[in-house]
């Protein structure tokens, strides 16, 4: 016993000593630049920390984690879904069920206010806040037989924070959907070797379905194989075709086709059947997903670059040119992904579960996955902060804030500090093997910029254009396969719904059902698409807040359901454990909904950016080309503002929700507990 | 050290099969034939098809943001 605690003082006395030596580097490097690797470690050490400590303590004290207690999966085991599983597995599967374009995108867009606001938000807001609620809400569906978080919403607070949470998982799900095409969109748009690329991974998915289905039926690990050396044939031949001058024009295509090719593609693949398009879609997304995140990992590891992004940037005032808004709410409604991410609750509860093996798996499980999560958007970070500052806001800022024209642009930018010339940029543009780089809005392409100078100098900088494509595609990939999984989602609860109505429309393998309810859910998500690709603003800076608020409100939901159940479990005074970070997301997104639905400022504000686009438009100020779109921007600016009201509305009836039912329970005027699966002892050895 | 390595990629190589969904057939058939002895499993084509029609059409949301 004695020798132990002496290990654990050799272990973490230093590990706590790095770290902070870590953080004081970062800190006393003020003004000049420093290398990516202060941040690399001080995170490690952030990470490993919180993990031996924050989550023991939880495990242990909060949540009492019970490794003699039957989980679901051996309870329930059939063979299928509830299954006990060694913990490393479920960790590789939940990790790579949370991992998406969130936590790569956010802080790309966060890094204009410089790389420590992002950074900091990262680790404490992971460390705090999103491992705690993953975990929690693993823990509470575990107790429930693996129930998913909207069943348990209906359970533990009332029919009514059950409706708030299936409505708010349509509604995220729905601009979740718009912003990551959009972010496809805006890398393919007039750049005929991405085009191709993400074009090819269609085809490249049916002869995996066909190959798996067919020809070796169920060979995962074989159809993976084919189909990952395809992808990576694709990346190749989209050079090829890009230097081809007859095939060229062919995959040369502006945004608005494009959007229309995607939600063309979004309901094909809604209503063709599982094994063509989406699952071998979803093996492919999934190895490469991983295998970029390790390489990625590797790259800044052993290269260790420098970053040029200064700590702080003048735009914590508000002014930002890539989205507006305060450091204060709008930092935190960005990054929200690799810091809390609500929708991670519905993977947390009902799916994963469903495979522990054992209780105490959790702290790995659910803790765990969450703080790697949140170590990807360190190197998204890390990725954006390495480029030039001038490069990255040329890239990351739209023609409609910056004007149109190279020179403008490059003056502008220049003007605000961050020197940047055309020449820069042409010949950036020229080593990545495309034709310009100036206002790629979206973040895609200036992660990918970001990667494939990491990748091309640790790895060999004559390959710098085959490794920007790559990693377009690598984000195409998952962003294509959570576009099919969510409309097929969105699809369910539309029908569901329309069974309500009229009964043969709920059947979710009627033909006409299937081909209406993908048609409405398609244009839900295509409508802010479509509106985001005319948008001369580039539509990210209004559709990524949009997306933020909900995906925050969708925590808040999740966190208030974790602590009605901790109350309701005679764990009143650990109540703080989640009752914090709710708060917090509260005040967050409450804060950010109001600027956005009051403030006057039209970058700011939805409703006051519609007044002064009528007025403009009114008085005849607006060229030909954005007076004829004006007037679907301005209804589309009403429809935000609503749907931010609406989002606001939302959270507080959950939150109203909550504190009644806990205090009811308090109070003794309601004797029902939180519902919890009796015990029942393990039998697993 | 021969032994040792060979177990080391045993494991990993199972641990990949695992981690893929590759061995989810032959798990059904270890379960099958502990928990309902005598019972027919469906071919390896049959069982394939019916777990995707579980995981895509069935279940919540298995991929996020």
């Amino acid at each position: 016993m004695r020798s132990k605690r002496i290990w654990q003082w050799l272990i973490w006395g230093p590990i706590t000593c790095i770290g902070a030596a870590a953080f004081g580097g970062i800190a006393l490097n003020r003004g000049e630049s420093i290398n990516a690797a202060w941040i690399v470690v001080a995170a490690a050490c952030v990470y490993l920390i919180a993990y031996r400590f924050y989550s023991g303590w939880i495990a242990a004290r909060v949540a009492a984690l019970d490794a003699t207690r039957a989980t679901p999966a051996e309870s329930l085991e059939n063979g299928r879904d509830f299954m006990p599983t060694h913990r490393w597995i479920v960790f590789g599967h939940h990790f790579a069920a949370i991992a998406g374009a969130g936590p790569l995108v956010g802080p790309t867009l966060a890094a204009q206010f410089g790389y420590l606001p992002g950074t900091l938000w990262l680790l404490v807001g992971a460390v705090l806040g999103g491992c705690v609620q993953d975990m929690l809400v693993m823990f509470c569906s575990v107790r429930r037989n693996a129930r998913g978080l909207g069943q348990m919403a209906h359970d533990e607070l009332s029919p009514i924070g059950g409706t708030a949470a299936l409505v708010a998982t349509l509604t995220i799900m729905t601009i979740l959907i718009a912003v990551l095409a959009l972010v496809v969109v805006k890398a393919m748009a007039h750049s005929p070797w991405s085009t191709f690329t993400v074009f090819a991974t269609i085809p490249i998915a049916l002869v995996v379905g066909i190959y798996l289905r067919v020809l070796r039926p169920g060979r995962v690990l074989e159809g993976t194989a084919l189909g990952v050396a395809l992808l990576l044939f694709a990346v190749l031949a989209g050079g090829w075709i890009d230097a081809n001058p007859s095939l060229h024009g062919l995959f040369d295509l502006d945004a608005r086709a494009l959007a229309w090719f995607v939600m063309i593609y979004g309901f094909v693949a809604a209503v063709l059947p599982v094994w063509l398009l989406l699952a071998p879609r979803d093996y492919l997304s999934t190895f490469v997903k991983l295998g970029v995140v390790v390489l990625l990992a590797l790259a800044v590891c052993l290269l260790a670059p420098e970053i040029k992004m200064p700590a702080i940037t003048r735009f914590i005032d508000g002014t930002g040119p890539i989205f507006s808004g305060k450091l204060f709410p709008f930092l935190f409604i960005t990054l929200a992904c690799g810091a809390i991410s609500g929708f991670h609750s519905l993977v947390a509860s009902g799916t994963t579960p469903k495979l522990l093996a054992r209780e105490t798996d959790i702290r790995l499980v659910g803790y765990g996955s969450m703080a790697l999560e949140s170590s990807v958007g360190i190197l998204a970070l890390i990725a954006a902060c390495v480029l030039d500052p001038g490069v990255y806001f040329a890239i990351n800022v739209a023609g409609g804030v910056v004007g149109a024209d190279p020179h403008a642009a490059t003056a502008t930018i220049t003007s605000w500090g961050f020197p940047v010339t055309v020449g820069q940029m042409q010949s950036l543009a020229h080593s990545m093997g495309e034709q310009t780089l100036f206002a790629r809005t979206g973040g895609a392409p200036s992660l990918a910029v970001g990667m494939a100078s990491i990748f091309g100098s640790a790895f060999g900088q004559s390959l710098l254009a085959m490794w920007y494509h790559f990693a377009i595609m690598f984000e195409a990939v998952f962003i294509l396969t959570v576009l099919d999984a969510g409309t097929r989602v969105g699809r369910f609860i539309v029908q569901e719904a329309f069974g309500k109505i009229s009964a043969p429309f709920g059947r979710t393998s009627w033909y006409p059902s299937v081909v209406l309810s993908s048609l409405v859910t398609v244009a839900g998500w295509g409508y802010f698409l479509y509106i985001g690709v005319i948008d001369p603003n580039g539509g990210i800076n209004i559709l990524w807040p949009l997306f933020g608020i909900a995906n925050q409100l969708l925590a808040a939901i999740a966190l208030a359901v974790v602590t009605a159940i901790l109350v309701k479990s005679g764990r009143v005074r650990y109540v703080w454990v989640s009752g914090l970070p709710l708060a917090w997301l509260v005040t967050v997104t409450t804060t950010a909904s109001l600027q956005k639905i009051l403030s006057a400022d039209p970058k700011l504000g939805f409703f006051a950016a519609a007044r002064d686009l009528s007025d403009k438009l009114a008085a005849g100020l607006l060229p030909a080309e954005r007076a004829a779109a004006a007037p679907q921007l301005i209804f589309n600016q009403h429809l935000d503002g609503w749907l931010t009201a609406f989002f606001l509305a939302l959270v507080w009836v959950v939150v109203i929700d909550m504190v009644r039912s806990c205090t009811l329970y308090l109070s003794g005027r309601s004797a029902a507990g939180c519902r919890e699966a009796p015990y029942e002892r393990t039998q697993l050895a | 050290m021969n032994v040792a390595m060979k177990n080391g990629w045993s494991r990993l190589w199972h641990g990949l099969r695992s981690l893929t969904g590759d061995d989810s057939y032959e798990r059904y058939l270890a379960h099958l034939a502990v928990h309902h002895p005598g019972e027919r499993p469906p071919s390896r084509a049959r069982f394939y098809a019916s777990e995707l029609e579980r995981r895509w059409n069935q279940d919540g949301p298995t991929r996020c943001c």
